[in-house]
C-alpha cells in the first residue's frame, strides 16, 4: 500500500467520492431482489396446497436440518460483520480470516441445501412432481443460487484483499458484499418462517 | 451509508446476533414442541419473523432514521409499497378465485 503512484492515488480519491453512489446503486439492486423474493414467496403461499396427490411439506421437511441451516447462515452473517470491523480497523489478516470463516459457514449451508434437494429428488419429490414442489424449488433454489454467488464473491474479495490489500476500492467492494450477505440472511428468515415452520406445523 | 465510527462496533453485531438467535429459537421450539395450538404458533412465527427482519436491518445493515441517507430509506419504503401491492393483489385475486372454484 505504501508504494502507490499518483495515478493510483487519484483513482482512490475518485473511488471515495463515488463510494456512496455505488452503495446507493447496490442498495437499489437489493430492493429489486427483495421484490423478486417477495413474489416467489407469494407464489409459494398460493401453491402450497397444490400437491397433486404427492408429498406435502410435513412429509419432506426436516426441522433440525432447517434449524442447522438457519444457525449456519446467522453465524456467517455475524462473522461477516467481524470482517467488516476488521476492514475498518485496517487489519488485513483478520479480514482474510473472518472471510474464510464466513465462506466455510456459507459453504456448509449450501451443502446442507444440496443434500436436502438431492434427498427430495431421490424419493420422487423433485420440482416436476407438483405445483407445490415447483414453487418450493424455485423459491429455495433462488436463495441457494444467491448464496452460491455470494460465496464466489467472498472468494474473489479474499483474493483482492490478499493481493491488493485494503485499498479504498477493495473496502468499498467488501462493504457492498456485506450488504448482499446480510440481505441473504433476511431472505432466509422469510424462508424458514413461510416454508419450513408452517410446513411442519 | 455507513460511517466508520465506533457506533457500529462489535457490540452492535453481538446484540444483533443474540436477538436474532432468540427470535429464531422461539418459533423453531414452538413448532418442535407443539405447546401452542397451530393458529397461535403461526401468529408467533409471523411476529418473530418481522421482528427478526427489523433486527437484521438495524444491527447488521445498520439502517436507522438519522444516519442512513434519505434516498436509501425512500427506496426501502417504495419497495415495501410495491411488495404490498403486488403480493397483496396476488393473494386477493388467487384466493378469491380459489373460493369461487371450490364452492
Amino acid at each position: 500500500m505504501s508504494v502507490m503512484s499518483a495515478a493510483e492515488r487519484a483513482h482512490e480519491r475518485e473511488e471515495a467520492e463515488t463510494r456512496e453512489q455505488k452503495a446507493l446503486g447496490f442498495w437499489l439492486y437489493l430492493m429489486g431482489d427483495a421484490v423478486i423474493f417477495a413474489l416467489l414467496f407469494a407464489t409459494y403461499v398460493i401453491m402450497v396446497n397444490n400437491t397433486a396427490g404427492g408429498p406435502a411439506g410435513k412429509d419432506l421437511f426436516d426441522l433440525s436440518n432447517a434449524a442447522l441451516e438457519t444457525m449456519l447462515l446467522l453465524i456467517s452473517s455475524t462473522t461477516f460483520g467481524m470482517a467488516s470491523l476488521a476492514s475498518k480497523a485496517g487489519n488485513r489478516s483478520a479480514v482474510l480470516a473472518w472471510l474464510l470463516v464466513t465462506f466455510v459457514l456459507g459453504a456448509g449451508f449450501v451443502c446442507l441445501e444440496i443434500r436436502e434437494f438431492a434427498g427430495m429428488i431421490a424419493v420422487g419429490a423433485g420440482p416436476d412432481r407438483s405445483g407445490f414442489l415447483s414453487a418450493f424449488f424455485t423459491l429455495v433454489g433462488t436463495h441457494g443460487v444467491h448464496v452460491s454467488v455470494g460465496l464466489t464473491w467472498i472468494l474473489i474479495m479474499s483474493g483482492q484483499v490478499l493481493f491488493k490489500g485494503l485499498t479504498l476500492p477493495v473496502t468499498s467492494r467488501l462493504f457492498r458484499l456485506g450488504l448482499f450477505w446480510h440481505f441473504l440472511d433476511i431472505a432466509w428468515v422469510g424462508i424458514f418462517s413461510i416454508v419450513y415452520l408452517p410446513g411442519l406445523l | 451509508m455507513e460511517h466508520p465510527t465506533s457506533e457500529h462496533g462489535l457490540r452492535t453485531y453481538l446484540i444483533g446476533f443474540a436477538l436474532a438467535v432468540i427470535l429464531s429459537v422461539i418459533p423453531f421450539w414452538l413448532v418442535a414442541s407443539h405447546v401452542l395450538p397451530p393458529g397461535r404458533t403461526m401468529l408467533v412465527i409471523g411476529i418473530a419473523a418481522i421482528l427478526q427482519i427489523l433486527v437484521h436491518l438495524r444491527f447488521f445493515l445498520h439502517l436507522n432514521l438519522t444516519s442512513t441517507p434519505k434516498e436509501n430509506l425512500l427506496a426501502i419504503v417504495f419497495t415495501a409499497v410495491l411488495i404490498f401491492i403486488m403480493v397483496g393483489g396476488s393473494f386477493w385475486i388467487m384466493f378469491d378465485l380459489h373460493q369461487r372454484m371450490a364452492v
